[in-house]
Order: structure tokens, then C-alpha cells, then sequence
């Protein structure tokens, strides 16, 4: 009877299983558990960990304690910090424009056809291939106070008489920053663009065209309409790497002069790894947190629109 | 200037390497310098002991060929083995401090400046090996127990190694031109030859971007010349005072003459101008000068050095990295990493150590200051006594992350660089440091209950009064 009885309860269990195992949802929670894991060890721990550290006060070689918003209370007290959000939205706002309308010229220009269009597009993409410590320390040499290549040029071309203090001056430094940035960013937008171009049928320019649209007309309706949810996304993108940046600045001027270039990257390393304050630098690192949400938001939304 | 359109890039980088080298093979004469009849603590290494190194990367090479050296030398004598990992010299603060919070990794650290009293509780008691190299060797010079003694308990909780020291490199010929022998000691006297300088056409550039090493240290030597500081010996902020307008309306005036775009220096900036002949004085270590002589005799020949010019306080008061070696709590083999360390800074291994790195570590022990590569050049000679002379980051408050955080944050470069880059006015500029420093100094750092001041014993040497 005993025997009888155990056989039937594993006969239960087995039924349990295969009928769990034909059980789509869960099924697919068990497949999906492996890359989980993966996310959640190297994305959402350390993601989750940043942001606990934002609220204690843990400095190098010591445990924080919680102290709530201690933290964010006393960067909104600090005077470099709002020097910094300054630096960030100015930075941002002015790179990722010049990066949309620049890309965009661009990439409407190589939709054309012309000879070596392969290569050409290729080329564009350099700057986006190199990487950015390197393309970092080419500017770095290029803005040199002594040795730039720029202030030489226009020197022996008799245009200025004097070297250009290029990271030297607070506003020449944003300037050659943002420059920099713009030159390294362009060919994201161009490529993304470019491909969103590609797939506009050209039937639609055609019928534009019989019906006697010049060409500001078709880019206006045509164009522009059906590119707008593609450069939506890649201004976004752009617009979160661009936010976020540190390593452009930290090669370049390390947030010199007196902090006229420090992002909400390089305030957080500095004060988090060298300063040893990694509590308070996780919060300036968080405080970039909002902005990257509403990004995803706006790119979720016109990510929808496209389906 | 003929050396100007001399100097590429490349050239730069590769002199630099070249100079070094070539320097370092220098064999100098030895006599000891050792006193007699100390005996060393009785230390035991654990047998088949294998300790973890972590270091800077050096910046000269005889550093690393001797540092290797020696610890082989160590390795056959004791047995033991020895693992050194050389990483960049900025990021050995955060790898060490990881090794402090999670209590595992490297046995000894070489780190900069306030790094011990960032963990004091987790570091090895050194107070034996210290007090007889001190004995042995000369003393300490008086900087060294403020940055290896843990205030708290009075004990060494570190092994000052030296540091990398600072001088001001100059042309002779310039200075000479605007009438001078060589760059004044008195800092009044020092602005009006820069001014004369920068009339010649021959400016001086002092970094003032966020230069980690040449930027720190010659604003706080400045800021410190004039009696201004960050704060006194408890620890309360005092940078906004009558001091401190005082260097900044000075400092104000050397600005004025410095070559345009100083306000972006970075470490090598300087280095880079005055090799290519754009500049007449500057503040440094000695690898202008190693860089010079190995592709640019022209100006090796004529530059010099001098230390750092003196300010109203009437005393040296400058400011170099400063390099210290401790032992975490947590090694295996205390005995052994204590017993390496005081073999590595024994005279049959520091001695061809110090000269192997041609006067760009100044000794932290008096003794190593008779050592013949001081005197091997008198070029070299002014950086002999740069440790004597310096004061201690977070001067004249205790060590520890407060001060570790000013320094960080370049609150010193960017109370000169307000008032010479922005503009901005000496009370002002000295108003915004004072918010920058009330952000670390009034969050006291809790002292752990377990570690109650200990009373100091006989062995300990006394920090010698100024």
C-alpha cells in the first residue's frame, strides 16, 4: 500500500511538471533566466548599488551610513555643482544640435549618388569608430597652448599674430569642448539618418516632383515627416551619451579652467574615486538619472509610433 | 631660439625616455652614511611568505630597475617571494582603497600623501622599523610624521618612501639678462624678475589648470608663502582671511606676466613649453632637465634650479607628492612585509636606489641626503632638500579625508585660478573656498570607538618643534 501510495505521488509530481513545462509563460520565464541574471549582475546591481550609495555617506575605506538626502541637500548648496548643471545643459544643448543639423546636411548629402559613395561613407564614420581617449588626446595636442597644429596654421598663414589660448579661457575652453564632442558625435547621426533616408520610396519624390514640388517642398513634406521618428530616437541616444560624457573632458582639461568645464561625469569621478566621497559622488551621478529617463521616455514614445 | 623649431612631439616624448635612461647608468661612488651600533628589530619572515607589492609606475626607469633589484636581492636572502604590481599613480588610491574595505588584496601599498589616514584602523603598527631606520639613517625629516603617524594613537602606521619633488627650473641666460644671478628666494623679489622676464619676451609658466602634481603644488606653496591656509590645527576652515588676500593680490601680479593659456596646463604642459624654448621659468621635478640633456644640451646647459621662493612667513613651505609604503591588517605575513620594507630602505638597497633615480625622489630619511648623487651635479642639488622643506597636504590641519577631498577637488588651484581666470576678486575667491571647504570639514569623521588614544610609548620619537 505504502509503495502504491509514493509511486502515485511521484506519478503527481511528474504531471505537475510536464504541465508546468507546456505552460508557455512559464516556460519562457525559465528560458529568459540566463540572460536575467546576466543583467542583473552587471547592469541592475551596480545600477541599484549607485543609487543606494547616493543616500549614505560611505567614504573610501569605510562603511556609509543612511542618511537620506543629506547628499543631494548639500550639492544644491554647492556652488560648483550649479556651476557644473550649467556646463552639463550647455554642453548638451549645443553638441547634440550642431550633431543633429550637421549629421542631417550630411547625410542628406551622401543619399546622393556620386563615385566612391562607399568609401566616402566609410570615411565618415572614422570618427565614430576611434576611440574616444584617442580622439581625446588628438584634440588635446591640437588645442595645446604651445603646440597647436590650428594656432601654427594661422599664424604662418599670417591670419592672427598670437597662439590661441584654446582651454585657457572659460569660454574658448566650452567652445573647443563642445567642438570636439560635435566632431565625434556627427557621424552617428549621419549614418543612423542615412539609413532612415534609404528606405523613403523614391516614388514619393517622384509624384512630388510631377506634381510640381520643388525640392525645399519635398524635403519639408516628405523628408522631414518621415525621417522625424528615426531622428527623434538618434537625438536621444545622443543626447544620454552626450550628458553623460567624461572621457573627452577628463583627457582634455581634466574640468579646467576653475571648473569651467566640469560635466556631471567627471565632478562625480573626481569626487567619488580621487576625493574618496563615493557617497556624494553617486548622488551628483544620479542626479543625471531624471534627464536619462525622460530620454528613454521620448524614445519609447516615438519608438511606439513607429510600429 | 634655435631649440624651438628643434622640438616635435615625438622628440619630446622620446628625449624624455632617453634622458632618463641614460642618467640612471650612472655609477656613483659609495660611502656609507649609515650610524653605527643600531640594532634592527627582531623580525622573523614567515617561512615561504609571498607578499603583494602595489606601486606606481615609476617615472624614471633606474626607479623600477633598482626598486626589482633590490627585491630579488630580498627574495634570495629571506626565501620569501615578492609579487609587484605597477599601476598608474592616480589609480593606485582607489585599488587600495578597495583592498581596505573589502580586507583583502595587496600586503603593501606604496600610496600618495593622505591615503593612510584614510584607513588608519586597517594598517599594520610600523612604529618599530620606523623608529630604528630614524635612529639609523639621521632621523625622519619633520614632514614624515605628520603624513606615517596616526595622530589618534600616536603610532606609525606607514613607511615614508620620499616623494617626487619640485624645483623651480630656469634659463640662466634670462634670468641673467633681466640682472639677476639666479631667481630670488624672497617671492616680492621673484614677481618683480618675472615681470622682467615677461618684458624680455621670455614669460615663466606655472600650471594652473587641474594639474594633479604641478598645479597643487606651487598654488599651495603660494598660498602658504603668504601665511593663508586651509585650515588650523583643528581642523576649523580659516582660508578666508587677510592671509590669503594677501597671495592672491600677489599672485594676481605673476599671473599677469605668465605666457598666455597657463589657465589649461596639465602635468606635462610645462615641461613641453620650456623644452621648446617658450618659457623662462617654471616649477618642476627634475625631468625637464633629464629630458634636456639627453636631446636638447643647448638647455640642459642652461637651465638650473633653485627651491621654491620664500613668502612673508619667512620659511619654506612647499608642497611635493609625497610617497609612503603600508601594510594592511590582514596579510598573512606581517613580519615579512615589515622585514622587506626596512630591507628596501637599507643602505646597500636604498643607496643605489636614490642615485639610480637622479634626484627626482627626495629621501625622506636625513641620512640620504649625504648620498653622492646630491653633489654629483649641483643642478641636482636643490632638490636634495625639497622634503626638508615641504609642509603637508591639508597644512595645518590633521591628515585624513578631508584633506584627501580639498586636494581632489582642486579647492587650493581654483581659489588662484578664480581670481586670475575668472576674475574674480581676492575676498570673493577666498569666500567661494571657504563654502568648497565647509563641505568636507564640518562633516567630522566619526572616531572608532575601539580605537580610544593610546598612551605613547618610549620608543616613538617625537615630531621635533618648528
Amino acid at each position: 500500500m505504502q509503495i502504491q501510495a509514493e509511486e502515485r505521488g511521484w506519478l503527481r509530481l511528474r504531471n505537475a511538471f510536464s504541465t508546468l513545462m507546456e505552460n508557455r509563460n512559464f516556460l519562457g520565464f525559465l528560458l529568459v533566466i540566463p540572460a536575467e541574471a546576466i543583467l542583473f549582475i552587471f547592469l541592475a546591481y551596480p545600477f541599484i548599488l549607485g543609487l543606494w550609495l547616493g543616500f549614505t555617506d560611505t567614504v573610501i575605506g569605510r562603511k556609509g551610513d543612511f542618511i537620506g538626502v543629506g547628499n543631494y541637500v548639500s550639492l544644491l548648496k554647492d556652488s560648483t555643482f550649479w556651476l557644473v548643471t550649467y556646463n552639463t545643459f550647455l554642453y548638451t544643448i549645443v553638441a547634440v544640435l550642431f550633431k543633429a543639423i550637421l549629421g542631417f546636411v550630411l547625410a542628406i548629402i551622401l543619399n546622393r549618388d556620386f563615385k566612391a559613395k562607399g568609401l566616402v561613407r566609410a570615411i565618415i564614420l572614422l570618427p565614430w569608430i576611434i576611440p574616444t581617449a584617442l580622439s581625446a588626446i588628438v584634440f588635446w595636442w591640437l588645442y595645446d597652448s604651445t603646440f597647436s597644429a590650428i594656432s601654427w596654421s594661422l599664424i604662418k598663414m599670417g591670419l592672427i599674430n598670437h597662439k590661441i589660448d584654446f582651454l585657457g579661457d572659460p569660454t574658448n575652453a566650452r567652445i573647443s569642448l563642445i567642438v570636439a564632442n560635435v566632431w565625434r558625435g556627427i557621424p552617428f547621426f549621419t549614418i543612423g539618418l542615412l539609413a532612415g533616408l534609404q528606405t523613403i520610396d523614391p516614388t514619393l519624390y517622384e509624384a512630388a516632383a510631377i506634381d510640381g514640388a520643388g525640392s525645399w517642398k519635398r524635403f519639408r513634406r516628405i523628408t522631414l515627416p518621415l525621417i522625424l521618428p528615426l531622428l527623434a530616437v538618434i537625438t536621444t541616444f545622443s543626447t544620454i551619451w552626450t550628458f553623460g560624457d567624461f572621457q573627452l573632458v577628463w583627457v582634455i582639461t581634466k574640468g579646467g579652467p576653475a571648473n569651467a568645464t566640469h560635466l556631471f561625469g567627471t565632478l562625480s569621478f573626481q569626487r567619488a574615486i580621487p576625493g574618496g566621497h563615493f557617497g556624494e559622488g553617486a548622488a551628483i551621478s544620479n542626479f543625471i538619472l531624471p534627464i536619462l529617463v525622460l530620454c528613454v521616455l521620448i524614445s519609447f514614445k516615438y519608438l511606439k509610433r513607429e510600429d | 631660439m634655435k631649440e624651438k623649431n628643434g622640438l616635435t612631439r615625438r622628440d619630446f616624448l622620446k628625449s624624455t625616455a632617453v634622458g632618463i635612461a641614460g642618467a640612471g647608468l650612472a655609477s656613483l661612488p659609495f660611502e656609507s652614511v649609515a650610524q653605527k651600533g643600531v640594532e634592527p628589530p627582531p623580525l622573523k619572515p614567515e617561512k615561504d611568505a609571498v607578499l603583494r607589492v602595489l606601486r606606481w609606475e615609476v617615472f624614471v626607469q633606474g626607479d623600477k630597475d633598482l626598486w626589482n633589484k633590490n627585491t630579488k636581492k630580498w627574495e634570495e636572502t629571506t626565501g620569501c617571494k615578492v609579487m609587484t604590481e605597477y599601476i598608474s599613480w592616480e589609480d593606485v588610491r582607489p585599488k587600495a582603497a578597495m583592498a581596505a574595505s573589502v580586507g583583502a588584496g595587496h600586503d603593501i601599498v606604496l600610496g600618495w600623501h593622505d591615503d593612510p589616514h584614510l584607513y588608519p584602523d586597517k594598517l599594520l603598527d610600523v612604529t618599530d622599523i620606523a623608529t630604528y631606520l630614524g635612529k639609523k639613517y639621521g632621523g625622519w625629516e619633520p614632514v614624515c610624521y605628520k603624513y606615517a603617524i596616526n595622530p589618534r594613537t600616536n603610532r606609525w602606521i606607514a613607511i615614508p618612501m620620499g616623494g617626487p619633488v619640485n624645483c623651480i627650473n630656469y634659463r640662466e641666460s634670462w634670468v641673467k639678462e633681466v640682472g639677476y644671478e639666479k631667481p630670488p628666494s624672497n617671492i616680492f623679489e621673484f614677481i618683480k624678475m618675472c615681470k622682467k622676464l615677461k618684458e624680455k619676451g621670455h614669460p615663466p609658466g606655472f600650471a594652473l589648470g587641474h594639474a594633479v602634481g604641478d598645479g597643487n603644488n606651487w598654488t599651495h606653496h603660494w598660498l602658504w608663502a603668504f601665511g593663508g591656509k586651509c585650515v588650523d590645527k583643528d581642523a576649523n576652515v580659516v582660508i578666508n582671511s587677510p592671509e590669503t588676500w594677501n597671495a592672491l593680490e600677489a599672485v594676481r601680479e605673476l599671473y599677469d606676466t605668465l605666457i598666455p593659456g597657463t589657465a589649461s596646463w596639465l602635468d606635462p604642459h610645462n615641461n613641453k613649453a620650456f623644452l621648446a624654448g617658450e618659457i623662462s621659468v617654471t616649477t618642476n621635478g627634475i625631468s625637464i632637465y633629464a629630458a634636456a640633456k639627453g636631446k636638447w644640451p643647448e638647455i640642459a646647459n642652461d637651465m638650473n634650479h633653485v627651491n621654491m621662493p620664500i613668502g612673508p612667513v619667512g620659511k619654506p613651505t612647499e608642497l611635493h607628492l609625497f610617497n609612503q609604503a603600508f601594510i594592511f591588517k590582514y596579510t598573512r605575513f606581517p613580519n615579512a612585509c615589515k622585514h622587506y620594507l626596512m630591507f628596501m630602505l637599507e643602505e646597500p638597497q636604498a643607496a643605489p636606489w636614490i642615485n639610480a633615480m637622479i634626484g627626482y625622489v627626495g629621501p625622506s630619511l636625513k641620512d640620504y641626503k649625504k648620498l653622492p648623487i646630491w653633489t654629483s651635479d649641483p643642478k641636482i642639488t636643490p632638490f636634495r632638500d625639497c622634503i626638508a622643506n615641504m609642509l603637508w597636504n591639508g597644512y595645518e590641519g590633521p591628515e585624513g579625508p578631508a584633506s584627501a577631498a580639498a586636494m581632489a577637488e582642486y579647492v587650493v588651484v581654483d581659489l588662484i585660478g578664480d581670481v586670475c581666470v575668472r576674475g574674480k576678486s581676492p575676498k570673493e575667491a577666498a569666500r567661494i573656498a571657504e563654502q568648497r571647504l565647509l563641505r568636507y570639514y564640518k562633516k567630522k569623521v566619526s572616531v572608532p570607538k575601539k580605537e580610544a588614544p593610546a598612551p605613547a610609548k618610549k620608543e616613538v620619537p617625537a615630531a621635533p618643534k618648528k
